[in-house]
Formats: structure tokens, sequence, C-alpha cells
């Protein structure tokens, strides 16, 4: 093994340095993963280009700073969340805040809904319900390749635990806002477990917003169990400032004949980097990742996804789609990997970009990787810009120009949100996504806490 | 139908290598191993100059530098580099303007292989430089050629004969640094082709190499040299075969190509080198640098290759697209049978304005074979209107074997239109039914499916290729039926 | 209302439209006709605005004013409108979004407030029904997953919601059945005012049951070779291009 880098160095002094008070806050199982989760950090470190799955992603310029870790949520700062209320107009979901990655004691730290569906803190769930805890904690997220993962699971304290008995049908989706709000520049890390039991039915929203100008930093991992015959939606939300960087890690492990789709809608944000890895573990279960990106100004949007069929006939798709201008740099990495016995694969992979200037940029790896014969698997991606063809006939039917490419821009974007069921929230993002695509500032639009 | 499969399937993996025979062809060789003397006694053997002895150390000693790349997707045991012969030459070197001369063992080896180093090569139309043993035998037409400006010989006759135009062009678009195999060929390289073709001349023949490892336990390192000046024309084939023997040999060359204003380079190979056997003992481990540079405007390279052969590839042939409008084309099919590796593909390095690539590649992969397309489109700032287009198909025979597809688009301006598309899938039931409902066998069935899945590319071939090509691609398959 | 005269056009260096004069007035049918590759196309989409190569010659007046200066979307709010031979798929817009745009940009330019939601549905529906196109292709994004006729249908449909004051019809009966080819030529009858002109591109006689020409044009290689009345497509469809063909060789020749 290499010398550790300085970066990596950092975030090793941090642990050292906090551990005891992280272990004094949290409970004995979760404890349980640190040691080992820091020695495998140690061993990988912050993610360098070197890294064939950040090949496009130099995340040093957020990891190379001094921020202030919180590892005790800041009392006062509560009535900040309990302040916040989501405005896309008629959502009816159950609304949850997450301030700087800490459930906020003013609300309780978990809830029971009907038919014994409970929402509320990790931490306290571990400490409520060991066994079910203990059953997924750590089971899904699972890399050799980044330690950014095993930096959350070493000091990660809390986050959101959902869990959706079998047989239930929760009909009203739960928001999870995650808002970052401090005076100083603060890294945070946040850690959600999401289990949905067989037969049942579940859609999270999460919402990602910066309220306050700082330099910010997130290393967020969820994990996700979906049970036997249950269906399973996220929806993801970022909406946050130029000088944030938002790093998700989503794992999300599915029993057979299941169905979960996972939808990053990425709008605004400084660096974001978000992975999500579909695991097919059961025969006949069907995942969809979709992704929409609009960059601007400096921004650098990075979308890694990875398929793993690990059971017979199981279908999967994953549609990514790009706009980018000015400086704005993209990159998307897809794979699809088929494992021997995964025969009756159908394995999808579309990646479609759009270069709106000479200085953006794209990198786009979509690659498949396949040990099954009895499969049909494809993938295309292009980087190109709007289609004369159609240009022309917008314009011929008295269009102006710049209308006209903004239909275009708009159609393509909205090939990926058509896939929110919710309806209320596609057509709030219909919005955003046009008003972003006309230029108008739609973080502010989308946010209820004004805060200039 | 499973047990018929099943049946054809032992029937025919018997099917051997053909190419398996081993010369008596007295060899003189070197100490076995690799250090700054064998460099040396390379260079001495060869006389030749101070320049190119400088430049083989250079080499060498960045060599000692480097690790061997470990991103392919391939599974390459450990390489005792103290255990290769590093030089094997034909004992009996041929004076190179009398046919007569050649070894009567030598010249039947290459009949052999049913390569016209004679009269047959003047029916076939077809100018032959033969190397065996990384050492150039006999090429012929030389004259006739030579009437017309054109310089086709072998890399050593080149450097003594033009050292100028090999200083000038060598190492320019594989610079010595430029990667582990390909330092280490920059070091020890013993022979190869040269050809230039002059200003406005269309070479009226195909131009043809004809690689053969013979001797044991020696690695091949030969290197061509390929200049196309301003709006010449030359279309190049290149086969390769090697005899049946248990342990891996190395076989590491480099292709370099300068194609300036308006000329154009088709560039066709037939790898055959031995695959190893059937439960993957032996065979050639063949670690390919070559590298194309369109530098004029309106310059074009086109790379076609049937790839059967070897134990394990490793292999890009690439474009440098920085004259503008210029063009580069990668055709490629590649097969994997029994435990054969293939990490192959090509980068498309767009620098010039209004520059064009495509990339068609066909992997084929049947018993526990593994075949990785691996490919690089990149789009420079300045390379306003670029165009790209990549499909990359695979087809799997058989459940044990593996195809992957990992594409790299790195586009850095707007004007660019890149676009790739691949799919993999195994070959239909249906198909096979259909075929077998008009009363065609499976294992042929296989073959016409194949054949007609692979035809875009052979289609690049020249017509004598395109046949030995489609032979050879049956033969590679014959066993795997899906 | 417009008055070609002398129009060239090539495209890659290679002369499409090799002179071409032609004069429409308010209320006028005018069929043109002709073999594959004649330019019909070309001069339909040039009309239009679509950059496609370039004018080496020649003049386009349209109501006094210099067209070939003006950009596309201004030609259509000036009432010109085409139908294409093959229309673009666009997903993700929808067919509503796409013509409230276009309706209001029409309205905008006349100097009229934008339609109110209510009053373009409205509008939307009188005109589905007025060319008989199946409501919910109005609904789905821009011809995206239409059949060919229904693609057709649509265009047909847009002429009506636009009005156009000229409208260039290119090859809008080719691919349709029989059917399909009645319900286009009714929408045309049906938006056919005494004040609006047409200019029908086509291949065949067939659409001429329909839509009645003032005059026909052939064109062939560039140039309008004979103008007639509606007769002359009967002729051709009776004959055939090659009499025409070797009537502008011996013309030539002479």
């Amino acid at each position: 093994m290499s010398a550790v880098s300085e970066v990596t160095a950092r975030y090793l002094n941090l642990y050292n340095d906090n551990i005891d008070r992280i272990n004094g806050i949290s409970s004995p199982y979760i404890n349980s993963f640190r040691q080992k989760a820091f020695e495998k950090f140690t061993e990988l470190g912050v993610p360098t280009r070197k890294n064939e799955d950040y090949k496009y992603t130099n995340l040093n310029v957020f990891f190379d700073h001094d921020y202030r870790s919180l590892f005790m949520p800041v009392e006062a700062d509560f009535a900040k969340a309990d302040e916040f209320r989501c405005d896309v107009a008629d959502l009816d979901a159950q609304g949850i805040v997450l301030l700087n990655g800490f459930y906020p004691t003013l609300n309780g730290k978990l809830h029971q809904f009907p038919n014994g569906v409970w929402i509320g803190s990790l931490n306290e769930a571990a400490v409520r319900f060991p066994d079910l805890v203990e059953k997924h904690y750590g089971k899904y997220a699972q890399t050799d390749k980044d330690g950014l993962v095993h930096l959350n699971t070493a000091m990660a304290s809390d986050g959101v635990f959902i869990y959706v008995p079998e047989g239930v049908v929760v009909a009203q989706p739960v928001q999870v806002v995650n808002l970052v709000h401090a005076e100083e520049d603060i890294f945070n890390q946040h850690r959600n477990l999401i289990i949905v039991e067989k037969n049942a039915e579940f859609t999270l929203i999460i919402c990602d917003h910066t309220l306050s100008p700082g330099k910010f930093l997130t290393n967020a991992v969820t994990e996700a169990y979906v049970g036997e015959n249950s269906h399973f939606d996220l929806i993801r939300v970022q909406n946050e400032h130029n000088t944030a960087c938002k790093i998700t890690h989503t794992f999300i492990h599915q029993e057979k004949n299941s169905v979960a789709s996972s939808n990053n809608l990425t709008l605004h944000g400084g660096l974001v980097r978000n992975s999500t890895y579909h695991n097919l573990g059961g025969e006949r279960a069907e995942s969809n990742s979709y992704g929409l990106f609009l960059g601007d100004k400096f921004q650098h949007i990075d979308n890694f996804v990875s398929v793993v069929h690990s059971s017979p006939n199981c279908t999967s798709n994953q549609l990514f789609k790009g706009v980018l201008d000015d400086v704005a740099t993209g990159a998307f990495n897809g794979r699809i990997l088929v494992r021997p016995d995964a025969q009756g694969t159908l394995a999808y992979q579309r990646n479609n970009n759009i270069l709106l200037t000479d200085d953006a940029k794209m990198d786009t790896k979509p690659q498949l990787e396949i040990y099954a014969d009895d499969v049909k698997c494809s993938h295309g991606a292009t980087i190109g810009q709007l289609d004369d063809e159609s240009l022309f006939y917008l314009q011929s039917r008295g269009i102006n120009k710049r209308e006209a490419r903004v239909m275009l821009m708009f159609g393509f974007a909205h090939e990926v949100i058509q896939n929110i069921k919710i309806e209320a929230l596609r057509e709030r993002m219909d919005n955003l996504v046009m008003q972003r695509l006309r230029g108008e500032l739609s973080r502010c639009a989308s946010c209820m806490v004004k805060c200039g | 139908m499973e047990k018929e499969q099943d049946s054809i399937l032992d029937e025919v993996t018997s099917g051997e290598y053909k190419y398996g025979f081993h010369s008596d062809i007295e060899t003189e060789k070197i100490q076995k191993g690799l250090n700054e003397d064998v460099v040396r006694i390379i260079s001495a053997k060869k006389n030749e100059p101070e320049w190119l002895l400088e430049f083989r150390l250079k080499a060498y000693r960045h060599w000692l530098t480097m690790k061997m790349p470990v991103w392919p997707n391939l599974r390459i045991p450990e390489i005792n580099y103290q255990e290769i012969i590093f030089y094997a030459a034909p004992k009996q070197r041929p004076a190179l303007n009398s046919i007569d001369d050649i070894d009567p063992e030598l010249k039947r080896t290459f009949d052999k292989l049913g390569i016209p180093l004679i009269e047959q090569a003047h029916l076939a139309g077809v100018a032959v430089d033969a190397v065996m043993d990384s050492v150039s035998v006999k090429t012929t037409f030389k004259e006739t050629l030579a009437e017309m400006g054109i310089i086709f010989c072998s890399f050593s006759d080149a450097v003594k004969e033009y050292p100028e135009l090999v200083r000038r062009y060598m190492g320019t678009v594989v610079p010595y640094t430029d990667n582990f195999f390909a330092t280490l060929n920059s070091a020890v390289f013993s022979d190869g082709s040269f050809c230039y073709i002059p200003k406005g001349v269309r070479c009226p023949m195909e131009l043809s190499t004809y690689f053969r490892i013979n001797a044991a336990n020696t690695g091949q390192f030969e290197r061509t040299l390929l200049i196309a000046d301003e709006e010449a024309y030359v279309s190049y084939l290149e086969g390769c075969t090697a005899p049946q023997r248990d342990e891996n040999q190395l076989h590491a060359a480099i292709v370099e190509i300068i194609a300036e204003k308006n000329a154009e380079v088709k560039y066709s190979t037939v790898q055959n080198w031995y695959p190893g056997n059937k439960e993957g003992k032996g065979g050639i481990f063949n670690f390919v640098t070559k590298r194309g540079i369109c530098r004029g405007e309106s310059s074009k390279i086109s790379w076609t290759q049937i790839e059967t052969g070897s134990a394990i590839t490793w292999k890009y042939p690439s474009c440098i697209l920085r004259g503008d409008n210029s063009i580069g084309e990668f055709y490629s099919v590649a097969v994997t049978n029994n435990h054969q590796q293939a990490d192959t593909g090509t980068k498309m390095i767009h620098i010039g304005k209004n520059t064009k690539s495509t990339i068609v590649s066909k992997g084929i992969s049947a018993g526990r074979g593994q075949n990785s397309y691996r490919g690089l489109v990149k789009v420079l700032k300045n390379a306003t209107n670029a165009r790209n287009y990549s499909q990359c198909d695979s087809l799997l025979l058989g459940d044990k074997c593996g195809a992957h597809t990992f594409p790299y688009l790195e586009v850095d301006n707007q004007s660019a239109i890149v676009e790739h598309e691949a799919t993999t899938s195994r070959i239909g039931e249906d198909q096979i039914f259909y075929c077998n409902q008009r009363g065609i066998s499976t294992e042929d069935a296989i073959g016409l499916i194949v054949n007609g899945y692979a035809r875009e590319v052979i289609n690049k071939l020249p017509m004598e290729f395109a046949v030995e090509a489609q032979k050879l691609l049956q033969i590679s398959l014959e066993g795997s039926v899906g | 209302m417009l008055v070609i005269d002398n129009l060239k056009v090539a495209i890659n260096g290679k002369n499409i439209l090799k002179g071409i004069s032609l004069k429409i007035r308010p209320g006028e049918i005018h069929a043109i006709m002709g073999p594959n590759g004649s330019g019909k196309s070309t001069l339909a989409a040039v009309l239009a605005g679509r950059e496609l190569g370039v004018v080496t010659g020649g003049t386009v007046t349209y109501y006094g004013k210099n067209l070939l200066e003006m950009a596309a979307e201004d030609r259509a709010k000036e009432g010109i409108f085409l139908g294409f031979q093959y229309p673009i798929e666009i997903p993700g817009v929808s067919m509503v979004n796409f013509m409230k745009t276009a309706v209001n940009e029409h309205r905008k330019h006349k100097g009229l407030d934008p339609l109110s939601a209510s009053d373009f549905l409205k509008l939307m529906r009188e005109k589905k029904e007025l060319v008989e196109i199946d409501s919910k292709l109005a609904n789905r994004s821009v011809n995206e997953g239409f059949s060919g006729g229904e693609k057709k249908k649509n265009e047909i449909f847009q002429m009506a919601m636009l009005e156009p004051k000229l409208a260039i019809l290119d090859e809008t009966d080719s691919g349709l059945d029989i059917d399909a080819l009645r319900i286009v030529a009714n929408g045309v009858n049906k938006i056919k005012r005494a004040d609006n002109s047409f200019i029908v591109i086509t291949h065949y006689q067939r659409l001429l049951d329909y839509i009645v020409p003032d005059v026909v044009h052939v064109l062939y290689d560039g140039r309008i070779v004979k103008t007639a009345g509606k007769e002359l497509a009967l002729e051709l469809e009776e004959k055939g291009y090659d009499w025409i063909k070797k009537e502008v060789e011996n013309n030539i020749l002479v």
C-alpha cells in the first residue's frame, strides 16, 4: 500500500481525534463496524482520479479543506429545521427534516405510524430494534473501491431509519429533507437504512438543500433492502448551492419479484457525485435507475451506477441525461455486471448528453461486463447538441429559436422526469427544470427558508 | 437439441491448430535473460549505428522503472523476463536479392503456411516481407516497387539504407516511453518491416508481412514503420502464426503509421498466433502497440483486424487525428474460444477540425473465452465538428464465456457528435432453429450466423484475406455451440 | 403574394435548383409534380427557411418582402406553413405545449393577447374535429410513436391551428392509404379560403383528385419544364415522366 495522501490524512486525524466522542453518542452495534471500516478507509483513502470509478472527478477541491465536523446535534439549529416547509404544491408526503445530518430531537426520535411502519433516527432504532438493524445494517454497502463508503461507516452516527412491515402498502410517500445550515464550513456524514419487507410498497423522496452560503461537504450512505414482491421508489432531488459538495452512495438490494427505482435529479450543486448500486439478488427482480443533471457555471456532476445481475431472469434499465452549460463538466460511469448464473438477463443502459457551450465537457463510460450467455444487453451513449432538424421543425411553426431550444431541452429532460410517479412532484420538477433551462434560478424557488 | 450440441462440441473441439508445426531451422540465439548487455549485443549483432543503440538503452533504462499495466480485464500470469531469449534468428541469413538463397527448410515453412514467397506471390499480386523469429527473411518484389520509389524492406535494412527516414519517424507515433510493452520493444526489437510510399504514389499491390515465431523460449519483438507521404496510398496486410508449444511465448510488437496530407493507409491484420490448447496451456501473449497519426489534412488511416489467435491479446490500434478533415477507422472481429482472453479496441483522438472516426467492433466469445472491447474516443477542445460513431457488439456462444464492453467517451467540444452503441446477446435459438428447419446443421448454422455477424468487418479486408479470415473464424469457433 | 424569380440553390457545391420562376396569387392552388430528385423538396425547404444549401441566385418576394432574408420562424408567423414530408419526432415535448407556444407566437406577431388555457383547448378541440384527428394524439409528444398516417394528419391539424396564408405540402400524400388520404385532403379543403394559397408537392395524381389545383408545374432537374392546367396531372399519370424528359432533352438539343 502506498503512503497515505495528505488529503486522506486529514480524515484519518479527524477519526482519531473524535472516535471516542462518536462512540459515546452512537449505539454499540453501529460502533462495532467502525474500526474495520476505518482500516478499510486507511487502505483505500479518499478516491483520486487514479481510481477508475473516479476517473473524471477531482474530489480534492472539496476534501482538501478545513471543515468543522459536527458529531452532536446543536439544539438551537432545530428551530430552523422545524421552520422548513417544502413548497411542492399538493405534495402529500410525510415529511422528515434532517439538519446537518441529524434527526431533529424536537420532533421526537422514532415514530410509529399506522400499520406498524416506523420512521425515525437510525441511532435510536439500533437500540429499539436491534434485530432489524443487525440483520440489515452494513450488509449492502459493500465496496472494495470506494473509501468514502467506509469513511461514512467509520464515523457517521445518525440518519433516517424506515421500516415497512410485510404486506404494508404505504400510500403516502415519505419525504426526507436534508438541510445544511451553518455559519462555518462544515463536513457532515449521515447514514440511512430503509427496510421494505415482502409484499410491501413504499416511496421515498430525498431532497438535498443548503440553507446558508458556506462551503459544505456531505458524504451520505443509504442502504435499502427491498423484500420479495415489494415495490420501492426512491426519488432524490438535489438543489444545493455552488460551494456545496454532495456525495451520496445508495445501495439497493432486491429480493425476487421486487421492483425498485431510483431517480437522481440534480438541478443544482457545486460538486455532486451520486453512486447508485443496484443488486438484483432474487429472480425476476426489476430495477430502474434514472438520472437527470443540469450543470452550469463551474459545477461538476458525476453519476456512477452499478447494476449487478446476481440472479436469473431479472431486468434492469438505466437512463441518465445531462445538459451542460457554461464551463460545467459532467461524468457518467455506468456499469452492468451479469454474473455467470444470471441467465435470462435483460439489461439496458443509456446516457445522452447535450453540451451547450464550447467550454462544457462531458466524459462518459458506459460499461458492460457479462459472464452469462442467455442475455440481452445493450447500451448507448451520445454526446452532442440539439438536433437541427427538430429545431427547424419548431421554427417552421413560428416558434423563435431561443424558445425552440428551451423546448427541445425540456423534452430531452422530460424523458427522465416522466418516470416520477407522484404527479405533484413530477409537475414541480417539470416546472423547476423549465425555469432552470430559462436561466431563472430555481434553487431559491424551491426553498421556503429565504436565505437571501 | 442440447445433446446434439454437446456431441458436436466434443467432436470439433478436437479440431487442432493448423499451424502448430515447428521447423528445424538452425537458429542463432543469444543467452536468455535481459540486461543492458543483451541490449548492446542485439544492437551489435545488427551493426547498428550509435544513435539507435542509444535509443534502445534509453528505452531499456526507462523500462526498468515501469510496471506491467494492471488495468486490462485480463488474467496475465507473471512473466519472467530472465527466462526469455530476446534474440533468435535463422542462422542462414539469405541474401535478400536472391530467392534461391533461402534456406530450403525455411521456404518449406512458408509454403506450408500458404505464404507465397516466390512465384505464387507474383500471381497473387502481393509483395511479401516474411519475418521469422523477429528477423526479416525475405522481401519479395523489392525491385518492382523500387521503380516507383516505394521502399519496402526489413527494418534492419532500412536502418542501414535509409537511416535519415528511420531516424526522422521512428518513435514519433509510439514514443519509447509509451507503455510497458512498447518500451520493452524499443529496447530489444530485432527486426520488422519498413515501408515508405513517396509523394503522390498509389502503391499498386498489397504489401504484406508474415510473422512467424519458430524458436522455443523466444520472444518476438518486431517493429513496423509505415510512412505514406502526401497523396500516397497503400494497403498493408499482416498475418501471424506460431508453433504449438506448451509454454507461453511473448510477442510485443510496435506498429507506427504516419499519414501525411491526403494520404491513405489501410492496415489489415489477420492474427492467428497459437492460442494454447483446449485446457489453456501454452499460447502466445500478444501485447502489441499499434498507432497511426493522420498528420496531414484529409489523411486517412483505417485499421482492420481479425483476431482469432493468441492466449492473451492486449492491443488497441489507434488513430491520432491531427490533420483537419482526417479520418480514422477501426474494424475488428475478435474471437476468444477455450481459455483465450482478449482485451482489445482502439483509441480515436480527435485533434484537428472536422475529423471523423468510425469504430465497428465485433466480439465473439466461446468456451471459457473472455473478450473485452476497450475504446477511447477523445475530442479535444479545438476539434470543432468532430464526429464519431461506435458500434460494439458481442456475441456469446456458451455459458462459460464472457463479453465485456468498456468504452470511454471524453468530449471537450460542443460541436462534437459522439455516439456509442453496444449490444450483447447470444445466437438466438430461433435463428438456429430457422436454419435447422431449412435443413442446415446446427454447426453450419452457427458458422453462417457468425460469419453474417462479422461480415461488416470482413468486407473491409482485401479479397484474398477475406476468404482466409472467414475460414479462420469457422475453425476458431469449431465446437462452440450456443 | 409569392414571386419566385430565377431561384438557384446549390447543396454541397451541387446545383439542385437551376433557376425557378413562379408566381402565386391569393386563393390559388399550385401543384408541383416531378420525378424523384428533381428538386421538389429542396424548393419547399428553401421557401420555409431550412438552411440546406446556398442560394446562388434569384429572388423570392413574399408580400413585397425579401423572403430569403427572413428567419424560419418569422416566415411562419408571416403565414408560411410547411407540411413536412417526414415530420420530426420530438420526444418529451407534448403536442399541447408545442401548439400553444406556436399559436401564441403567431398571435403576438399579430399584436393579439395570448389565448387562455381554456380558449386554447377549445380551439384545439374545434380544429381536431375539423381535420378528424384522433384526440388522443394531442396528448402525446410531438409525432413520437405516430404512424406515418398519423404524422401526416398531425401536419394538417397544425396547419388548421396556424391558419397560414401559404401552405406548402411536401408529399403529404406519400405513404397514405386511401382513407387517410381522403381525411388529409378534406382537411385541406376545409381550410381553403378565397385568400389563402397552397403549393401541393406530389408524385402522384391521386391527391389532385381531392385537392383540385389551378395550375400544375412539372419540376425536372432543377427547372420548371412545363406548366399547364389540372389536366397535365392526368396526362402525367397516364404517360409517366419519360416523355417530359425526352421533351426537355430535345429542347436542349434544339
